[in-house]
């Protein structure tokens, strides 16, 4: 029997899991979208990997990421629960060790991780609002009428990128139905919404940051060839994209559940397991918290949101 | 007669209290703790894009006017704070409240005739030997308590049995509600600093020792900041603030008229605690300090200014700095994933 590892990260779009060995290889992998229910998506993304996994393999470890790390953590018993900076860091490392700058661009926030050495030596995360992620391109290209997908293709025929604010999403939004008004040929609109992205990312996280190559790029933008074009251009360095790059997070608290790892064996059996949440607010005193309550099985697991401990 | 209120940071609301029972007895009204009912009441009524403080002293402001108060006490700093008062003032009124907020500090500086002036106009009966006599006490009381608390903050994540040091300092709070005089509270103070001294405490050699700096509500008044420093404190980081009450009322000047001296980084004041900040920031750097958090209110405008200086000071000495904006309604799980973010990646910056 051979030992393996599952990592989840659940993002706020997206939920990735892979199933690592001893060695760093892929077993299996999945990547489906999270559509605002993180327990069902992992539901139906461990069946899938359930499926894929071969049967000479136990399962030694778990761990969640992700924004919705606690409560899945919670559902599949995870050994290790850690924030998407640590995972993302851990699994570009694993597979780069020389690496110096990690840049991420997912759903809903992105971030630059400096490493030296293997160590994070410092990192920025966007703060209060989600200008230039993910979330962001997905809702212009349906205004455009276009798949998010085929964004980068786009981008890349053009020779004339319009100008579109790079500050915030609100301006780059009105901005951009002018452009498209008055005239400006798609490509050129997409191309002008990709290095806006770059842009907003610069000014905004990469702010102050030393930028050192080797440079990775990684979350789900990074898919997007536009938004690598336009931060080779103006970083001026060459910028690598893993194969996996969509997938580093999950890789990566993969690598940490190996590394805390507890001798005890998981099981990915999630059928039977009755999970669901309810949210409730407290009327004790004037703080009225919003408490949630976390059941699995028909018992009261954990609850959040208490400012007094109450609960 | 006049009923008189002011707003709360943190726990400074006991010295206050003490002080305002003693010069004007029963025509204190005690506003209640600071709770989403406050924020609330503060975010409906404040201009959206002024700094958070105001939100919450307003919120405060208004649960006081609702329990009675009509005269309400506002300090004023070197930056927007100094236009609280007025502003304030302008909002209740049109709100339709008859009340008077007083701003005791004009032009950065508390002016003893103006103060007393003002308070003659609450009670007419109102002794200036009064004022000096429990002021001193009050403002001892504050030293003591800074003290203590910066003992805590040192020691408080490596207490073997949990909880013991917290419930001290609330006794010894309590107790400082009644006090009787300077000797009273001396005696209260030592007998209670020391309980919490010898209160066992387990701390490693090598431990991750953070310095939060930043604006100073924000800092000072845990709800605020969504309890940092119970956070650190849980994961066992000793702790370094050098805004307390005691700093910047009775410090601040003289430290900074030094330090415009000796440092080349800052020459003049930049409002608020900016220039306090380039300045702990060095001190930090320089002490070893493992990592730096930033604290600020959303719109503040004298910390975003310095925000440049202090990442290039700390960039140069190869200290990581964490800068966090809290709002009225910033979301808890944003902040908690960039702290243990920030708390792995020291440790791993100490192996």
């Amino acid at each position: 029997m051979k030992e393996c590892y599952l990592g989840v990260d659940i993002g706020s779009i997206s939920t990735k899991g892979v199933i690592i060995d001893n060695d760093n290889n892929i077993i299996a992998e999945k990547y489906i979208w999270t559509e605002a229910s993180p327990v069902e998506a992992v539901r139906k993304l461990i069946k899938n990997l359930k499926e894929k996994l071969p049967k000479n393999y136990v399962l030694k470890g778990i761990g969640t990421t992700g924004s919705a790390r606690k409560l899945i953590g919670l559902l599949l018993n995870a050994n290790v629960v850690k924030n998407e900076i640590t995972a993302h860091a851990v699994g570009t490392v694993t597979f780069y060790p020389d690496v110096r700058t990690i840049l991420e661009i997912g759903g809903q926030d992105s971030k630059i991780i400096l490493i030296k050495n293997g160590i994070i030596t410092n990192y920025a995360m966007n703060t209060l609002c989600a200008a230039g992620t993910g979330a962001f391109l997905s809702s212009q290209a349906k205004r455009l009428g276009l798949d998010v997908k085929d964004f980068g293709e786009y981008a890349l025929k053009s020779n004339n990128p319009v100008k579109i604010a790079a500050r915030c999403t609100v301006f780059a939004e009105s901005d951009l139905v002018h452009k498209a008004q008055a005239g400006y040929e798609k490509k050129d609109i997409i191309a002008g919404l990709c290095k806006s992205v770059v842009m907003n990312y610069l000014n905004n996280v990469g702010k102050g940051k030393k930028i050192v190559s080797p440079i990775i790029f990684q979350g789900g933008v990074s898919k997007n060839k536009g938004v690598v074009k336009y931060f080779e251009e103006i970083l001026g360095s060459k910028v690598i994209v893993p194969e996996n790059s969509h997938l580093m997070g999950a890789i990566g608290i993969a690598v940490l559940a190996r590394k805390n790892k507890t001798g005890k064996t998981y099981s990915l059996e999630l059928e039977n397991i009755e999970f669901h949440t309810k949210g409730f607010e407290c009327h004790q005193c004037a703080n009225n918290c919003e408490l949630l309550k976390i059941y699995k099985d028909h018992k009261v697991v954990d609850s959040w949101g208490s400012k007094c401990g109450k609960y | 007669m006049s009923k008189i209120s002011y707003p709360i940071i943190g726990d400074y609301n006991i010295p206050a209290e003490y002080l305002l029972k003693h010069l004007f007895k029963n025509q204190v009204i005690i506003p209640p703790p600071i709770t989403n009912k406050t924020i609330e009441l503060g975010v409906q009524n404040s201009p959206d894009f002024v700094c958070t403080p105001f939100k919450y002293t307003l919120g405060t402001m208004l649960e006081a006017i609702s329990k009675g108060a009509d005269t309400l006490i506002q300090l004023g700093g070197g930056c927007r704070y100094g236009y609280y008062a007025e502003l304030q003032e302008k909002i209740l009124k049109d709100l339709g409240y008859k009340v008077k907020v007083i701003n005791l500090i004009t032009k950065g500086k508390p002016e003893i005739k103006r103060i007393i002036n003002l308070f003659k106009e609450i009670d007419p009966k109102f002794k200036i030997r009064k004022l000096f006599y429990y002021g001193f006490i009050t403002m001892k009381m504050l030293k003591y308590m800074d003290k203590v608390d910066d003992y805590l903050r040192c020691n408080k994540a490596f207490e073997v049995e949990k909880g013991n040091l917290d419930s001290w300092r609330a006794e010894m709070l309590l107790k400082f509600k009644t006090t009787k005089g300077l000797i009273h509270l001396y005696k209260t103070y030592k007998y209670y600093f020391n309980k919490i001294k010898k209160v066992r405490i387990n701390k490693p050699d090598k431990v991750i020792k953070i310095g939060i700096i930043g604006e100073l509500y924000t800092l000072m008044e845990p709800f605020a900041n969504n309890y940092l420093e119970k956070d650190l404190i849980a994961n066992k980081i000793e702790i370094k603030r050098f805004t307390t009450a005691t700093y910047l009322l009775m410090k601040k000047n003289k430290i900074m008229k030094k330090a415009f001296k000796q440092n080349k980084e800052i020459k003049y004041q930049l409002g608020a605690d900016a220039a306090d900040n380039v300045m702990n920031t060095k001190w930090l750097c320089q002490h070893n300090f493992d990592g730096i958090i930033h604290l600020k209110s959303a719109f503040c405008t004298p910390e975003i200014g310095v925000m440049p200086i202090i990442s290039k000071i700390a960039e140069k000495e190869d200290v990581p700095v964490l800068f966090l904006t809290f709002d009225a309604n910033t979301s808890e799980i944003g902040v908690k994933t960039r702290l243990e973010a920030f708390y792995d990646m020291l440790e791993m910056r100490k192996k």
